[in-house]
């Protein structure tokens, strides 16, 4: 494994460190080791506005995603009132993580494909598991001519009766899951958000799916440095799809002052 | 700058990624097991505890593939519309060594961008054998008793080599000399699970859940099978082979 | 040209050029079985609570299915290790004796910060490439006392820590449920939740959960307090008939040596001078 313990907790993979979570300086003597394949690939881009963790669980009557208002710049908090999560069509909703003119590219993309649906007027509507194979294919297809598109994205949705919740990203894995998390939330959020819901996938309630999703957000704006308390709540129903209004969690820093020091300092 | 990083740092996009996993093969006189672990992993994390990576392509044929999920899931999409193509075709489905051959052409096809695929293809062949037959990345095969891939391949191989192949094993004085390939279900069975069981105890990247499929000749009896809860796959042609598929738990550590 | 003969002070790295240079050469370091951890402390009402995981890993395999992460310093004192298992181990060790000496030498109870502060002192004169990131917790006449300390020798002092590869996993759980002035009952269930989120979701970490509590009285070492992974028996017996592997040549030799003791005491033929 890697020994060296400033790397724990960060994508071991660099082709998928979204949020420049290696430091540059460090990233040559402790970054991913490059496969048998790496030598013989060319350059291509890197993200520059960024956007973070998005989360998602499935509940009682649907499914539920969360993502902050944050588009950072590097270390700068550059654009703080920012819409992550994208409804398409009246079953599918995306939360994007990763490059925003990218995903602003994708959500374009989505929506002309959308016109085409509703011109064609066949009768038949897009679902959210094949937005997310369209999806998972405009990904694969382009990290194959060597120019991904720089996200990780999560696809949820709610069509006759059966929820849908699945992961797809730069390269174009997808995988699918009862609780997803990208980003930092992936290593934050997942472990709080497996332990909440497996197993309670059909019982949950919304307010219990609620309490959930704010209390993993809380705790992502605690410990992701690239993270805003300031975020928006979605659900995909029977009603259709649902994005709140940017709200923010209570959060507590008393016990910091009864910290003195570093070291022996009573 | 005094020394080190005078150019800037080149970010160069890799196209692959390892997902974890393990896969493995045998066959018997006149069945062949396919089966593989449920865990997709990236790094240290756990993606999902469950994502397939054994697929049934016809009544006949099973594959399982191994390695990059991306790569995984486009080439068995392909494969299992090139099969389709054929059924149309020729009015019948294709067989095993066909599906073989047309694996290693399809993985060569991409001999300088490969897919990073390992491949393992189990069923029954027209003669009404058990068959394995095992690919590398750029499509060199080969038709074997049994084979591991993927993550833990170097703690399962060996081990199926002595169970398997009998390797390092005599025979008693004057028994008959071991045959590869000729092994009861009842005991393969038992050797894929405590492979798998094993692997996850040794393996970080192996575990959540088993698949095992076993594709069964035509005629064959399955009685074993039901002490097992193996269920059945519903069959395109009634009659013909028969194709059950056996579920296990694994550790989630 | 003249030549230093006089060593400038300051650090010396020219065993990490070497080596750099060496492994230019294509001789790399030998690889060292790491912990590739979850490991946590947290303070309660009356004490520390420590917990780790007790998966040891060598890349991606397991190399120890119950290690034990949590080291000894003092009687009062424990060291959660994390990173380079023989740089843990060693340091550890090192520490712990030279914290018995300094308790021998003062007469007193041994502190924490004592500890921390030596091995704080120790990691950052090898700048990093000591690879021990640590959780140092303990209960002396100034209180209960909780450090992390990283490998180039910085601390960190805080109600509750986590490190390793399962550190995030972990500090999760700390952030959504840990309180001030918990009960020892509180805080034992918490530091074992906040290890089993590691060994379910961090795959650098697995296996049983070790737990130790350390009041001002006394230090409990809850060794695998809980062994949520054991493994199912397996399906087949592998035992080998006798005469399976084969040989080429057969040679047999008694190893029973016989020999004759002779007491000392006949041999000698005169009275020792003791005087």
């Amino acid at each position: 494994m890697d020994h060296f313990p400033l790397s724990w907790g960060r994508p071991r993979n660099e082709a998928v460190d979204l949020y420049s979570t290696y430091p540059i300086h460090e990233r040559q003597r402790h970054g991913q080791q490059h496969d048998a394949f790496a030598e013989g690939v060319q350059r291509t881009q890197q993200p520059l506005v960024t956007g973070t963790s998005v989360l998602a669980l499935k509940y009682k009557d649907g499914i539920m995603m969360a993502a902050d208002c944050l588009a950072s710049y590097g270390s700068l908090a550059r654009f703080k009132d920012i819409t992550r999560l994208h409804a398409v069509g009246q079953y599918t909703l995306i939360g994007a993580g990763g490059d925003m003119s990218d995903f602003q590219y994708l959500q374009h993309l989505l929506n002309d494909l959308m016109i085409d649906e509703y011109t064609s007027d066949d009768g038949h509507k897009l679902g959210p598991d094949e937005i997310y194979h369209y999806l998972s294919q405009v990904m694969y297809a382009r990290r194959t001519k060597m120019n991904p598109l720089w996200n990780t994205m999560l696809v949820g949705g709610f069509k006759d009766g059966q929820s849908f919740m699945g992961y797809v990203d730069l390269l174009g894995t997808t995988y699918t899951a009862s609780t997803l998390a990208s980003g930092y939330g992936a290593y934050i959020a997942q472990p709080l958000l497996r332990k909440a819901v497996e197993g309670r996938e059909t019982t949950l309630t919304e307010e219990q799916a609620r309490a959930i999703i704010q209390e993993c957000m809380k705790v992502l704006f605690y410990r992701d440095a690239r993270s805003l308390n300031k975020y928006q709540i979605a659900t995909v129903t029977e009603r259709g799809v649902e994005i709140g209004d940017a709200i923010s969690s209570d959060t507590e820093w008393a016990f910091a002052e009864k910290i003195a020091g570093y070291g022996g300092q009573p | 700058m005094a020394d080190g990083h005078q150019h800037p740092i080149e970010h160069r996009f890799n196209p692959y990624a390892e997902n974890g996993g393990t896969v493995l093969a045998i066959a018997g006189a006149d069945f062949a097991v396919i089966a593989g672990d449920t865990r997709q992993t990236e790094g240290y994390s756990i993606q999902t505890r469950y994502a397939p990576k054994v697929f049934k392509l016809t009544d006949r044929a099973v594959l399982a593939v191994n390695g990059f999920q991306a790569d995984c899931s486009e080439f068995v999409k392909r494969v299992m519309q090139r099969i389709e193509w054929y059924r149309h075709a020729h009015s019948k489905q294709m067989p095993l060594k066909a599906i073989a051959r047309m694996i290693q052409t399809m993985l060569y096809g991409k001999r300088f961008f490969p897919y990073y695929t390992y491949n393992i293809l189990g069923g029954i062949e027209e003669d009404g054998t058990g068959a394995v037959y095992s690919f590398d990345p750029v499509g060199s095969y080969e038709r074997e008793a049994c084979r591991a891939a993927g993550a833990a391949s170097s703690l399962i191989q060996p081990f199926l080599d002595n169970q398997i192949y009998f390797k390092n094993q005599t025979p008693a004085p004057g028994a008959a000399p071991f045959v590869p390939g000729n092994l009861p279900i009842d005991v393969v069975l038992p050797i894929v699970i405590d492979s798998f069981t094993s692997a996850t105890e040794r393996h970080i990247e192996v575990g959540d859940g088993l698949e095992m499929f076993v594709v069964v000749a035509k005629g064959r009896d399955v009685s074993q099978l039901a002490s097992l809860n193996a269920e059945e796959i519903p069959a395109t042609n009634p009659g013909e082979e028969r194709v059950f598929i056996v579920r296990r738990e694994l550790k989630k550590d | 040209m003249s030549v230093d003969v006089f060593r400038k002070g300051g650090f010396d790295f020219s065993n990490a050029r070497r080596n750099a240079f060496l492994e230019g050469k294509g001789m790399p370091l030998p690889k060292a079985t790491s912990t590739g951890t979850t490991i946590v402390g947290c303070i309660y009402a009356d004490g520390i609570v420590l917990g780790a995981d007790t998966r040891a890993t060598e890349g991606p395999i397991v190399a120890d299915k119950n290690c034990e992460k949590i080291h000894y310093i003092t009687d009062n004192i424990r060291c959660c290790g994390a990173g380079t298992a023989a740089d843990t181990e060693y340091t550890t060790a090192m520490i712990s004796s030279n914290m018995e000496l300094h308790a021998l030498s003062t007469g007193r109870q041994p502190r924490v910060a004592t500890a921390m502060t030596m091995l704080k002192q120790y990691l950052f004169r090898y700048q990093g490439h000591v690879g021990a990131a640590l959780v140092l917790g303990g209960v002396d006449p100034t209180g209960p006392q909780l450090f992390t300390i990283h490998p180039h020798g910085s601390v960190d002092k805080l109600p509750y820590v986590t490190m390793g590869s399962g550190s995030l996993a972990a500090m999760a759980v700390f952030e959504t449920t840990w309180r001030a002035g918990m009960t020892r009952e509180e805080a034992i269930q918490l530091v074992a939740a906040a290890i089993s989120a590691g060994i379910f979701n961090d795959l650098g970490s697995g296996s049983n959960v070790d737990v130790c509590v350390i009041t001002k009285d006394k230090t409990d070492m809850l060794r695998n307090y809980e062994m949520p992974n054991q493994r199912v028996e397996k399906e087949r017996k592998y035992g080998f008939r006798r005469g399976t592997t084969a040989w080429k040549s057969e040679s047999i030799r008694s190893l029973i040596a016989s020999e004759t003791v002779v007491p000392v005491a006949q041999l000698v033929t005169d009275e020792m001078d003791i005087s």
